[in-house]
């Protein structure tokens, strides 16, 4: 029995990475295309990396996309984390159901929702569309993948840490700063990073909430797509997407080797 | 491990001693965290919504912004009032593109969602079947797509489904296709399907995978040993105990995808009718802002009954 199975469960798990792999690729090689025609392999070169590193329409919503994602994700970071620590540890206050409606419901919510209403909510209060619109749209998208990440990390956390500082008379400011904030670190880290690359791919709130001069890379991407495919673009993806690669793997490098600590520290202490 | 659980007692003890002094030293940093991502919600995500709600029974103007205002101040409130109208949502009844969007929206997004569940189930099993030391990089190959940009994703495909794009180009290499023959699946429903399946993989393969992976095997050794075929043992033990994921891949899924814009924007062309890209073109090429809010509440309130069910199976879980 189990060699049928492993065979039906190799083959599944070879064409499902196929078909999760190939496409991405495919473009990552066109882009090295000397040919203008996308699917005509014309030679091996790098000139339209060249030529995009020369279009300064791209260059300048690639600079308008990484400003609008640092600082979205750090302030997104900062309050997903404190809604974490508010739905992990208040248990009971007025409207912690409203709360918690509130911040898993833009994990799901369509994105033409969120930014049609953003949107809204700018003009009305007279709110001049740009760079900061963008940017706060973005907080509001993100900080509740943060809270999810945090949170995920918070319910396997040893409370009994931050009770010792406490107890030890540790203010709960400096207790946080200097006990949870550490040990959950790995997660904060996680959600910024989450939160800059959603930041990163959003084409629709952010077109909905740009202005003058916030043209973000998604939205420049976006209409030149409309007008065809072109291997200039290919090259900004597979730039993109090595970014993206190198973040994670780097991340995930990262926690592991911190669990690794970790474990070696908490073995340190069960056995001192 | 023994002398942990050990001084778990004296902490615990003055744990129950010490509650007055702690409570009064926290208050306010309490007040604090609470406060501040709830202020931000309340702006950011509540106040949209009850403006959304607010333009969509005001009429459109020719102004900037185009709509005219319901409320002007709090005075004038009363009197507002008898200036909301349905008169938008009336129109979202009458004209017919509205309702075959709606509907054709949900039955797009099931038919994806199935589909998904057919292509994401082997996927997760096999994952779960995976010797142990490989199944975290299989997770991580699996979520490093999904970090990579939706738009990113999408226009990949538009490279291969195109008429003269690689997929007609390798059908014409092996010999399936003649030289003049092209693969007729761009800017067609099937196109939007393959965009569909292919950026929502993570979101079914992840929880499936999480519910696979708890089962235990000994019950599908116990069944074989009393003569149990593989296949029914599957469906008999497997399947069911998999529910949980099989539930939660499917929301994930279903819900954003009624809403979608990019995948039939880019891939299905003119012919594929859904309610993100009807939204869509209501704002930026009618610039009808009042239209578009009804569109997007009524969108609202039919995702309203799957976001609750998700939300309360969330809880139960």
């Amino acid at each position: 029995m189990s060699r049928s199975f492993s065979w039906f469960n190799l083959t599944s798990l070879v064409v499902g990475f196929a078909f999760l792999y190939i496409p991405i690729l495919l473009l990552v090689i066109f882009s090295f295309n000397e040919s203008q025609l996308v699917t005509v392999w014309g030679g091996f070169s790098t000139k339209w990396y060249v030529e995009m590193l020369n279009n300064e329409g791209l260059m300048d919503a690639a600079w308008v996309t990484v400003r609008v994602g640092i600082l979205s994700a750090t302030i997104a970071t900062v309050l997903g984390t404190l809604a974490a620590l508010t739905l992990d540890r208040y248990r009971r206050f007025i409207g912690r159901t409203a709360f918690s409606a509130m911040v898993y419901a833009p994990l799901v919510m369509p994105e033409v929702i969120t930014g049609l209403s953003l949107l809204l909510l700018f003009v009305s209060i007279n709110f001049d569309r740009g760079f900061w619109t963008v940017t706060f749209a973005h907080v509001t998208l993100t900080m509740c993948f943060v809270a999810v990440v945090v949170q995920s990390r918070l319910v396997t956390f040893d409370r009994s840490l931050e009770e010792a500082a406490l107890d030890l008379g540790c203010p709960p400011v400096k207790t946080f700063f200097a006990v949870t904030l550490p040990l959950i670190l790995p997660a904060v880290v996680a959600g910024w990073m989450l939160a800059f690359t959603l930041s990163l791919d959003d084409l629709v709130i952010a077109s909905f909430n740009t202005g003058p001069g916030a043209t973000t890379l998604p939205i420049k991407i976006y209409s030149q797509v409309r007008l065809g495919v072109t291997p200039e673009i290919n090259a900004v993806c597979t730039i993109l997407i090595a970014i993206v690669a190198v973040g994670v793997v780097v991340a995930s490098v990262a926690t592991r080797h911190s669990q690794i600590e970790r474990d070696k520290a908490e073995r340190a202490a069960a056995g001192a | 491990m023994a002398e942990t659980e050990a001084s778990a007692g004296p902490v615990a003890s003055a744990r129950e001693a010490a509650p007055p002094r702690r409570s009064a030293g926290r208050s306010w940093t309490r007040w604090l965290v609470v406060a501040i991502p709830y202020a931000w919600l309340l702006v950011f995500f509540l106040a949209p919504f009850v403006i959304i709600l607010k333009i969509s029974l005001s009429d459109y103007a020719l102004a900037m912004p185009p709509y005219t205002p319901v409320i002007d101040s709090l005075s004038s409130l009363i009197e507002a009032f008898s200036e909301f109208d349905l008169e938008n949502y009336w129109f979202l009844l009458s004209d017919s593109l509205y309702i075959q969007s709606y509907l054709s929206s949900l039955r797009i997004a099931f038919v994806s969602t199935v589909l998904l569940l057919i292509v994401g189930y082997p996927i997760a099993y096999g994952m779960a079947r995976a010797p142990k030391s490989l199944r975290p990089m299989l997770v991580m190959l699996v979520i490093l797509p999904f970090w990579t940009s939706f738009l990113i994703r999408v226009y990949a495909w538009i490279g291969i489904l195109k008429p003269e794009g690689l997929l007609t180009v390798f059908l014409q290499a092996i010999g399936v296709y003649g030289p003049e023959d092209q693969v007729r699946v761009f800017n067609t429903e099937t196109a939007v399907f393959i965009g569909i399946v292919y950026s929502y993989l993570p979101f079914m393969v992840l929880p499936l995978y999480a519910a696979l992976e708890k089962l235990d095997e000994t019950l599908l050794e116990a069944a074989s040993d009393l003569g149990c075929p593989p296949l029914k043992a599957f469906w008999m033990i497997t399947f069911p105990l998999s529910i949980p994921g099989v539930i939660a891949g499917s929301f994930l899924c279903f819900i954003p995808i009624v809403g979608e814009f990019v995948i039939p924007d880019l891939l299905g062309g003119s012919s594929t009718l859904m309610i993100g890209k009807t939204l869509w073109s209501e704002f930026f090429s009618n610039r009808d802002w009042p239209l578009s809010s009804a569109v997007a509440v009524v969108l609202l309130m039919i995702l309203v009954v799957p976001i609750v069910l998700f939300q309360n199976y969330q809880k139960k879980v």
